[in-house]
């Protein structure tokens, strides 16, 4: 499965231009600069691979088509047919999602004195946070500082972030970090406590924490294994989405219907606070791009909020992160680090060159190596058809010493080993992949929407992002936000009464679709792809 | 041109799949719509433990189906879910000593050192040797060797002393963060400098300025070298 020997050809003119490359980076671009590559080159910018939605509280925003027909969706369940009367679960606290925005949530919640319960779709921790592996980004180091990292955050985002929210961001995220240590999760750090860490792309200090390049799987795991301690007063519930929340009679939400996803069962859970936490909706393969998100990123959380009427902002921008895998064919679209290029290694042409600075924000980064494929034909071919340029991982080595990619990078070592490429020796050919969603459900600092007592916390949410994610800064904003919408959601259960319980937000929903003429393509939320091959 | 076709058996059920594609990809190609057995498809969730064997080789493998080629003659069995022990703690009431470990998981000191958990270990770990570490009561030892552990459960799946080894891990994992590890001055500097509102003024500032100012002050910045 190693390289052709054409990919080889073009190996031996990026070592070729290594000694010139040690010293010169290519130069970062300037804001009108950035303005311009991504008008042209980045996949958001295309006309008409978007449309508005059109139903619905944000009727008429646009966003990818493929996410407008799922939002459009039919519901799963016949709102007149439907009995709200038998209870299976009552609870203070329900937590939709079982990553680690739900998971802190559920913390959180429960420090607070609630009863929680946890429901998840696949089994607990299967999640986009288990999947990070670059880190988390905080302002701690003494030439850093909150106000900093705030700068980053808007600049990268194109200066349209909700400025309360990247406020409660960069202030929470010390606290984070210093909650996570609490719970015994393990950074990297020097011998006297000192926390290795290094830029990400779009940052101006070098603050991203990381636990070798299985950053999210640590804190994911270390809050999961904290969670399961806490039996006592969190149920998880595994194999059980939400595929509806339900109201009560005075617009208030009062809980979700949840579906055995082996049985087909369907549950009521009422609870006086609901938290959504969902993530993403990668696995809709936006424009047909390959994705780097879990399999269970399917949008749903923004299809049933939606539907309970919280408004949405910035869909009409996903991240799309410029280094995929693009070889070997197995491995197309899993996500290498940008860790990789926090390190050291430069990003270059089939020539060996190099044609953009390597640490840009990831919407120019992307739009530079689409440019250099598509409109330039500077990229390697691979035998599937596929295009990429390579990313000069051996470049570590030689910047930081021998044995620093083993080191530093594990998790990437062994993913392209099991294919027969050695990426301590040989670059890693890349194009940009389907990553993260940058907009969402719109929130406020305490993690509250505007329907009373649902909150939302993660991916599944948009707006402290603004319109680009900077990495590192995504970790940070589930955990901050998790924590603070599970610890609203505790302390308001407190004093909620609920009323009857009814489906009436879906039966408008249902009414609003027949008036606009629209014949849904899809029953949502879809909860999972469909990869099975049409057997006969 | 024909695509190659190789032979394997899922739970015991022959198929002719694509050469080259991953377990978890040849299952979809035979017509199973994947619930369990599949999380993050990338390597990091241990969802997708499977055991196999391949026609006239006696000996058993393991793999990760999301990360395993398929071969001519491979007998798959899925194991999304196995029942290891996990024990329950208050983190905050622990010490990290070797008695820690002893309590919680007495059947640590049953362990008979065969090596079947690091020859059955997707991630390439040396699960005898942290196993080992754990017997001695070395925390920051086990915590080290078992880093890279995604908890698929297959060591303790082909375990015959039936040790629970990937959550014997975390627990000493986490005592290792929490107590071991060195503390960090200036994290818990600058939590005091919040705390005291040393960067309120500051913030308020930067809140309220136009996004022309924003860019002024962003294209400004200085970078802190590599
Ligand atoms: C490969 C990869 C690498 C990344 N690297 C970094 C990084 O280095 N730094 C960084 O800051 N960010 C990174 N990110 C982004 C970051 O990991 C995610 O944005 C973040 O973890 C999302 O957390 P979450 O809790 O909101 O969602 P998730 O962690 O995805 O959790 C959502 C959970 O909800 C469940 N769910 C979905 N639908 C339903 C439903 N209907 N009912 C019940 N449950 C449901 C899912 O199954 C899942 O368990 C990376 C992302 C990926 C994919
Ligand atoms: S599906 Fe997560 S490790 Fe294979």
């Amino acid at each position: 499965m190693s390289y052709t020997p054409e990919m080889r050809e073009s190996i031996k003119k990026v070592e070729a231009t290594r000694p010139y490359r040690l010293h010169n980076d290519f130069p970062p671009m300037s804001l009108q600069e950035r303005e311009e590559i991504l008008r042209k080159f980045h996949p958001d910018y295309i006309e008409d691979k978007m449309r508005p939605i059109r139903v619905g509280v944000s009727k008429g925003q646009r966003m990818p088509l493929e996410l407008a027909d799922v939002m459009e969706g039919k519901p799963r369940i016949d709102p007149d047919k439907f009995d709200l009367s038998e209870v299976d679960y009552e609870t203070d606290v329900l937590v939709i999602g079982g990553g680690g925005a739900g998971a802190a949530a559920a913390l959180m919640a429960q420090e607070h004195g609630a009863k929680v319960i946890l429901a998840t779709k696949l089994r607990f921790g299967d999640a986009n946070t288990m999947m990070a592996q670059g880190g988390i980004q905080a302002a701690d180091k003494p030439n850093d500082s909150p106000v900093i990292h705030y700068l980053d955050v808007v600049g990268g985002g194109h200066f349209v972030n909700i400025p309360d929210l990247v406020e409660a961001l960069v202030m929470d995220a010390p606290f984070v970090i210093s909650w996570l240590e609490s719970l015994g999760m393990m950074f990297d750090k020097e011998p006297d406590g000192t926390m290795r860490t290094q830029h990400g792309g779009g940052t101006s200090r070098k603050r991203m924490h990381s636990a070798r390049d299985y950053s999210g799987a640590e804190i994911m795991r270390t809050l999961r294994d904290e969670v399961r301690n806490r039996y006592q007063d969190i149920t998880v519930l595994e194999f059980s989405p939400a595929i509806e929340l339900i109201l009560d009679e005075n617009g208030q939400c009062a809980g979700a219907i949840l579906m055995n996803l082996e049985t087909g069962e369907h549950l009521i859970v009422k609870a006086k606070c609901t938290v959504l936490a969902t993530g993403g909706s990668g696995r809709l393969h936006y424009q047909g791009f390959p994705t780097t998100n879990h399999y269970g990123a399917t949008a749903d959380g923004l299809v049933i909020g939606y539907r309970a009427g919280v408004p949405l902002i910035f869909l009409d921008t996903m991240q799309y992160h410029p280094t995929g895998a693009a070889y070997p064919e197995q491995i197309v679209g899993l996500l290498v680090t940008e860790k990789v290029r926090g390190l050291g290694a430069q990003v270059l042409n089939v020539d060996g060159e190099q044609f953009v600075f390597p640490r840009e924000p990831r919407d120019v980064e992307s739009a530079a190596i689409i440019r250099e494929c598509v409109e330039r034909k500077k990229g390697v071919k691979t035998p599937s058809g596929m295009c990429g340029v390579w990313l000069d991982s051996p470049m570590i080595d030689i910047l930081h010493g021998p044995g620093t990619i083993q080191r530093e990078l594990p998790a990437m070592v062994r993913q392209f080993k099991r294919f027969g490429i050695d990426i301590t020796k040989e670059p890693i050919l890349v194009y940009p992949t389907l990553h993260y969603q940058n907009g969402g459900l719109q929130y406020n600092v305490d993690g509250s929407t505007v329907v009373p007592n649902l909150f939302a916390a993660g991916e599944v949410t948009g707006g402290v992002h603004g319109r680009n994610r900077l990495m590192g800064n995504s970790l940070l904003d589930v955990l901050v936000f998790g924590r603070r919408a599970g610890t609203s959601a505790a302390l308001r259960s407190k004093e909620v009464k609920l009323g009857r319980l009814t489906l009436d937000h879906v039966r408008q929903w249902i009414r609003e679709l027949k008036e606009a003429g629209i014949e849904p393509k899809v029953e949502s939320p879809i909860l999972l792809p469909d990869y099975t091959r049409k057997v006969k | 041109m024909a695509e190659e076709m190789v032979p394997v058996y899922i739970m015991g059920k022959l198929y002719e799949v694509p050469a080259g594609l991953t377990i978890m990809k040849a299952m979809e190609y035979a017509g199973y719509r994947l619930i369990r057995g599949v999380g993050c498809r990338g390597g990091f969730c241990g969802a997708c433990a499977t055991v196999y064997r391949i026609a006239n080789d006696p000996k058993l493998y393991v793999g990760l189906a999301c990360q395993t080629i398929v071969q001519p003659g491979m007998y798959l069995a899925q194991i999304p879910f196995f029942p290891a022990e996990k024990a329950l703690y208050d983190i905050n009431q622990l010490k990290p000593e070797p008695e820690t470990i002893f309590k919680l998981y007495p059947q640590v000191l049953r362990c008979l050192g065969c090596g079947t958990c690091t020859k059955s270990c997707p991630q390439e770990l040396d699960v005898r040797a942290y196993m080992a570490a754990a017997m001695r009561g070395d925390i920051a030892r086990v915590a080290d060797l078992s880093f890279d552990c995604i908890m698929c459960g297959l060591c303790s799946a082909r375990c015959p002393a039936e040790e629970p080894q990937y959550n014997i891990a975390i627990l000493c994992r986490r005592l290792y963060g929490k107590y071991l590890a060195p503390r960090s001055k200036h994290l818990e500097e600058r939590l005091r400098e919040i705390q005291e509102g040393k960067f309120d003024e500051e913030m308020k500032k930067i809140k309220s300025l136009s996004v022309d100012e924003l860019k002024k002050l962003y294209s400004a910045r200085d970078i802190e070298p590599e």
